[in-house]
């Protein structure tokens, strides 16, 4: 075991879970409630029953030992739907960031580098930027048929030049650095120059800026479905348990909080990964915050 | 500034017209067939005939781009598809409540925030700093219609203090109208206020460390003075930046509470159209919002000149 100094960075220091946690201590909490829920969506629904099954002769029961989160007007189970509804919260979060990033990262780079389109597609991205998101998701589902997967497109949208703006500025800020002039004077081939020189700095933010388009994400997501406009009502996401549970709310307030508390913890978690990130990934931001 | 201002003011003009060629293409180039969608599932090609022809999609691209742009610079936004009432009345008729609403959650939110966040810088690392920052995170995490479900279940249905939901016009007392818009603002404006707090925190702190408060303090300045007019003037552009960047929550915020609150504005619209699947109205509804969006941030930018006399951009 090498002994970690404070200040160094030193290149072969070795990996030590216990400072790493002490060091990072939003990353680490972060994380594991991360993990616990993403456990519970991928084991969960093989434990928990049928989130659809209907049994009119326990509706609206509370929380008690046969039903831990009580059942809903229909009866069913109030547990086996949050379970369930765990799945499309993490796919909607973890697919809209992992798509925008990708598409931000490709014209925020293209944007930062090739001067010559920057000016007509950054006016795009503000037009973009300038339609609140989950107006401009509805817009898209009044248009098409629902599911899933139009649920992510009418959120990749609006988040997208979100991660332009990130990466386009980063990249307006290297491309100035002797060490690019000197890899143009050196007759470096564009694609090199942004993959091997521009590309990596890129990285640190990014990452940050897409755990937020996660957290962000998933209340759109829920805030779709809660209005009627996001998955299907057959498929149990947080936002149609809480849209189902409205009329009851006040004899069967159990519908409405404890999925919403799944969503809140779910949120708080991503970022809380976020901003530990941010301090460790990008100091530079940390300070301001 | 008169220069400053006027280059602002025609910034808007091109963020506007990306707003409304994205509503029009939209439309135009949504996968699949919208007249068919917008028809509904058991639609006779008849139906969805008419439904194209009331769209104007039958006609030739650039007609349809022709008519669409002059009827809009005339404030025509085409008919509603269910009721053939203009969309123009339609919005215009729903636009009180929610003007109301969020202006109250952004008077609220930075009446709330900025002293919340002077006070967490003024006492860093102290218990009252690290108490507003757990709630800024916290912030961030509750979604507005889940805080707003527990705010009715203690202030409405337990406590009895505050109507479950509904609007009155500001026409039928003050006090009727004041208490509807207490729960619904506190519930949108929250993530908002978060977001805020921090960033005057932040903002505070480091003009703190200048050495223009430091010879404040030394002179014998009282505390208030030092905060108030040395300090907050000073970190005040990044607050109203934040401030302006926030108007985008508040107005994809509104849609949701107004349906939790039942208030008729225009997020009811917005989710009544949306069930219809009334093109027109949605497309409307983009437009409004998003001027307002950009209206509010031009003010904001403008707001730039007048807060820190060195911005000229």
């Amino acid at each position: 075991m090498v002994a970690v100094t404070d200040d160094l960075p030193l290149p072969a220091r070795r990996f030590s879970l216990g400072t790493a946690i002490r060091r990072n201590p939003t990353i680490a909490i972060g994380t594991v409630l991360l993990l616990i829920l993403v456990a519970i969506a991928i084991v969960g629904p093989y434990f928990v029953g049928n989130p659809l099954k209907i049994a009119p002769v326990n509706r609206l029961r509370p929380p008690s030992e046969r039903w831990w989160f009580g059942t809903d007007q229909f009866g069913r189970d109030v547990f086996a739907r949050t379970i369930w509804g765990s799945q499309v919260s993490l796919i909607v979060g973890l697919s809209v960031a992992a798509i925008s990033s990708t598409l931000g990262l490709a014209i925020g780079l293209a944007c930062g580098y090739f001067r010559r389109i920057d000016g007509l597609v950054m006016r795009i991205m503000d037009g973009v930027m300038a339609i609140p998101s989950i107006l401009l998701a509805i817009a898209l589902i009044t248009l098409t048929r629902p599911g899933l997967g139009i649920v992510i497109v009418a959120i990749v949208i609006p988040e997208v030049p979100r991660i332009v703006r990130v990466v386009r500025a980063v990249v307006l800020s290297i491309r100035s650095q002797p060490y690019i002039e000197s890899a143009i004077a050196g007759g470096t081939r564009n694609t090199k120059l942004l993959l091997r020189h521009v590309l990596p700095n890129t990285l640190a933010p990014l990452i940050v800026q897409s755990t937020y388009v996660c957290a962000s994400a998933m209340l759109i997501e829920a805030g779709l479905s809660f209005l009627g406009a996001g998955v299907p009502p057959e498929i149990p996401s947080w936002g149609n348990i809480i849209a189902q549970g409205r009329t009851f709310f006040q004899i069967a307030p159990w519908t409405i909080l404890i999925p919403g508390a799944f969503l809140a913890t779910t949120v708080l978690a991503v970022n809380l990964l976020g901003d530990g990130l941010r301090d460790r990934l990008d100091p530079r931001l940390a300070r301001r915050l | 500034m008169t220069a400053y201002i006027a280059r602002r003011v025609f910034a808007v003009l091109p963020v506007m017209a990306v707003v409304a060629l994205f509503v029009f293409f939209l439309l135009r180039f949504a996968p699949g067939d919208p007249a068919a969608i917008i028809a509904g599932d058991d639609a006779t090609s008849e139906a969805i005939a008419a439904v194209r022809a009331k769209l104007g999609l039958d006609r030739p691209m650039a007609e349809q781009f022709g008519l669409w742009l002059w009827g809009l610079l005339h404030g025509d936004m085409g008919v509603s598809i269910f009721s053939n009432l203009p969309v123009t009345r339609l919005i215009a008729q729903r636009l009180e409540p929610t003007a109301a609403l969020t202006l109250a959650t952004l008077f609220v939110s930075v009446a709330m925030a900025v002293p919340i966040g002077v006070v967490a810088a003024w006492k860093a690392r102290k218990l009252v700093d690290r108490l507003v920052m757990g709630f800024a995170v916290l912030g961030f995490a509750v979604p507005g219609f889940v805080l707003a479900y527990v705010l009715i279940y203690f202030f409405a249905v337990q406590w009895q203090m505050l109507p479950v939901q509904g609007y009155r016009p500001v026409g039928e007392g003050l006090w009727p109208f004041v208490e509807g818009l207490i729960l619904p603002s506190v519930a949108l404006g929250i993530t908002y206020m978060a977001l805020i707090a921090r960033i005057t925190r932040a903002s505070m702190l480091e003009v703190l460390q200048q050495d223009y408060i430091r010879t404040a303090n030394a002179k014998g300045l009282a505390t208030d003075r030092v905060l108030l007019l040395h300090a907050l003037k000073n970190a005040a552009v990044p607050i109203v930046t934040v401030i302006g960047i926030g108007i985008a929550l508040l107005i994809s915020g509104v849609v949701i509470t107004e349906t939790v609150f039942n208030i008729p504005g225009l997020g009811r619209l917005t989710v009544d159209a949306v069930l219809k699947r009334d093109y027109p109205i949605v497309q409307g509804l983009i437009l409004v919002f998003a001027a307002a969006k950009v209206f509010l941030n031009l003010l904001i930018d403008i707001s730039y000149a007048f807060l820190d006399p060195r911005i000229r951009y």
